[in-house]
């Protein structure tokens, strides 16, 4: 069958296939580094994509269509305060609708009952307002004007299973912050990221009560809820020409989220960390590769020296090492895929990070896949030069 | 040219050139290595071979024959001389000239080379995709009756694995036949096979010198088909020194 579909795809004997067929531990050999290749790639891909996505959790379930952050801003866990009055200019603006504070901040909570120690960002909103756009979590925020109350990320990493039971029961939890009783009221499910464990929702004035070094009036972001008719771009590039001193910066939503995925990869070395899984991925295939291709030119030289006697031309050779390069990369990825789906969702719970296979990946994979076949196999036919038929008599 | 068409097609294979000569070889000079270690082991070859003949090339191991082959076969870059392949001067002819002639040829190498991977008929059809006669489906009648006339009917889908030597070769001589060439070259094509089936191959490439006007240059040591000849060249150190008829041939020396 595949011998039928490489003959018309080549218009020839798929004489590259035959000889892969006839030895069959090379083929194995070839098809399981190039399998392995591909999962080393593929896990690399999920984590990285995973961290990003982890890192932009929080931001993709603000209810805004612009967001405004103090200018030199980066990432929301670096992000500095930045002046209230920005809000009131913010206001002011055409087509600016609303303008709700929020605060951000890292706080750590060791549980008595078992010494584990949490990192929770912990984001204080106006519980009156309309802040997120999940419904269950916007639901609850309305309770949190009773203070010193949190809503609790049920995804955090390592969560107290204890804990959520309670809490999915509807008992309140007081668990002790930074010296400050906090009593939990809630969940609501992100998920954890590299840099955090989980969230933790709080009001306006439970934030500040938490981080007592914060002044009031001193927002990490501002949420703008917008005219519909009012493109978000254009508005962000109206405001940042609006405001006088250069101190806050506004971003459409989706460009606040590309800022911080663009700063994930960039600025952090997780980025490169996975980038450079994925290149000793693609190394230790190519190798592979070349190895078995090139010792199957040289067993096969003579037969590819009587070809040359009989008046094939030296493109064929390299179309035959190409064929075979395509073989191993077609059946090297589809064991490699369905095992990476497995691991997926094993890392998935082990992590408690977002590792997803998006549609777009298996297709990238693929092409990384066949582009280090062929390249093995164009550094394998430089034996090819060695098939002399004037050898052969 | 009619080399596309099958060896047990009705049509001769008539590639009327006006020259009725098919290799032509004056002051054939070859030499191997360089410098220091150059060692010259053709000094000035000539014969010459009309189309349909049957010649056999004889002489002493390490005369030169196979070197002969390789440069009239377009195996060989020519180095110094002159060779006339069908009306083609091969001197300074290039690579891709060169890969173009030997589509019109036939070569029967003392060893198969057959490919290990493919059937008698897959590798008797690489002889014929090498024409443009694409797909099993194209050329299996045609690889069938060339082995069916190598009398391997029988073995047609098996794996050279599980032929004998015998039977191998003689797929390679269905392979360098079903092209229909114009010219075959053999290096001691039966040096592999028994004395019944060296008959087969040598009287097999006689008929088609005398219904094809095929041509058919042959280097052999072997004596029991020196018969089918017309004439026989013998070589001795880079030379030809002689040149027989095939009566007296049989009067050669053991
Ligand atoms: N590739 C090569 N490199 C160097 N010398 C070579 C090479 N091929 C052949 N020779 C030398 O050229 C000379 C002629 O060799 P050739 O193979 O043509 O002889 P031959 O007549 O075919 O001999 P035999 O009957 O043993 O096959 C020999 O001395 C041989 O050692
Ligand atoms: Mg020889």
């Amino acid at each position: 069958m595949i011998t039928a579909l490489l003959a018309k795809v080549f218009g020839r004997l798929p004489i590259g296939w035959l000889q892969l067929r006839h030895n069959l531990t090379r083929l194995v050999t070839a098809v399981g580094g190039v399998t392995f290749a591909n999962v080393l790639i593929f896990m690399q891909l999920g984590f990285m994509n995973a961290l990003f996505e982890t890192s932009v959790m929080t931001h993709r379930m603000l209810d805004a269509e612009v967001i405004v952050a103090s200018s030199d801003f980066r990432s929301m866990r670096e992000a500095n305060p930045m002046p209230r009055s920005r809000a009131w200019q913010a206001m002011t603006i055409e087509g600016v609708e609303d303008v709700i504070p929020m605060y951000l901040g890292q706080m750590f909570w060791t549980n008595p009952l078992t010494d584990d120690t949490t990192q929770f960002r912990v984001i204080g909103v106006d519980p009156d307002q309309q802040v997120f756009t999940v419904p269950k979590l916007q639901a609850q925020l309305s309770q949190l004007r009773e203070p010193d109350t949190a809503l609790v990320d049920r995804k955090t990493r390592d969560f107290d299973p204890e804990i959520e039971q309670q809490l999915a029961k509807g008992e309140r939890l007081e668990i002790e912050m930074s010296g400050r009783r906090l009593t939990l009221i809630g969940m609501f499910a992100q998920g954890a990221s590299f840099a955090d464990d989980g969230s933790l929702i709080v009001s306006d004035q439970t934030f500040l009560r938490l981080f007592p070094q914060r002044k009031p009036g001193t927002p990490t972001l501002l949420l703008l809820k917008t005219d519909p008719s009012w493109k978000p771009e254009t508005l962000a590039a109206t405001i940042n020409q609006q405001f006088p001193e250069a101190d806050a910066k506004a971003f459409s939503k989706s460009a606040f989220i590309d800022a911080e995925q663009s700063y994930q990869a960039r600025q952090t070395p997780i980025g490169f960390v996975f980038g450079f899984g994925v290149a000793i991925g693609l190394v230790v295939g190519l190798v592979i590769v070349y190895q078995v291709l090139s010792t199957d030119v040289q067993d096969h030289l003579s037969e590819y020296a009587t070809f040359k006697a009989m008046g094939y031309a030296p493109r064929f050779f390299l179309s035959v090492v190409f064929e075979e390069a395509l073989c191993l990369a077609a059946l090297g990825f589809i064991p490699g895929f369905l095992i990476t789906n497995v691991l997926y969702v094993i890392a998935a719970k082990v992590t408690s990070l977002p590792i997803e296979m998006p549609w777009s990946r298996p297709l990238f994979v693929f092409v990384l896949t066949a582009v280090m076949c062929t390249a093995s196999g164009a550094i394998a036919t430089r034996r090819l030069n060695s098939a002399d038929p004037a050898d052969l008599f | 040219m009619t080399s596309t068409k099958s060896i047990n097609e009705p049509t001769m294979a008539t590639t009327a050139k006006d020259s009725p000569s098919s290799i032509e070889a004056k002051g054939l000079c070859h030499s191997f290595g360089e410098g220091d270690t150059k060692v010259q082991v053709l000094h000035g070859v000539e014969f010459s071979i009309r189309r349909g003949e049957v010649i056999i090339l004889m002489g002493p191991s390490g005369s030169g024959k196979t070197t002969v082959l390789t440069l009239v076969g377009c195996l060989r870059s020519v180095q110094e001389g002159s060779v006339q392949l069908l009306g083609e001067e091969l001197n300074g002819a290039s690579e891709t000239t060169l890969t173009q002639m030997r589509r019109r040829l036939g070569f029967i190498f003392q060893a198969h080379n057959l490919h290990e991977s493919l059937t008698a008929a897959q590798n008797v059809g690489m002889g014929l995709e090498v024409h443009g006669i694409r797909g099993e489906a194209a050329w299996r009648p045609a690889s069938e009756r060339v082995l069916e006339l190598v009398g391997l009917g029988e073995r047609i889908d098996f794996l050279p694995e599980k032929l004998s030597g015998g039977q191998k070769q003689r797929v390679a001589v269905a392979r360098a036949l079903v092209g229909n060439p114009e010219i075959i070259f053999a290096d001691e094509p039966t040096a592999a096979l028994d004395k019944k089936t060296s008959k087969q191959v040598v009287s097999l490439l006689r008929r088609l010198a005398d219904e094809r006007q095929t041509t058919v240059l042959m280097v052999t040591h072997d004596h029991r088909v020196l018969d089918v000849a017309d004439r026989i060249l013998m070589m001795e150190d880079g030379r030809i020194v002689e040149e027989k008829s095939t009566s007296e041939s049989i009067e050669i020396p053991q």
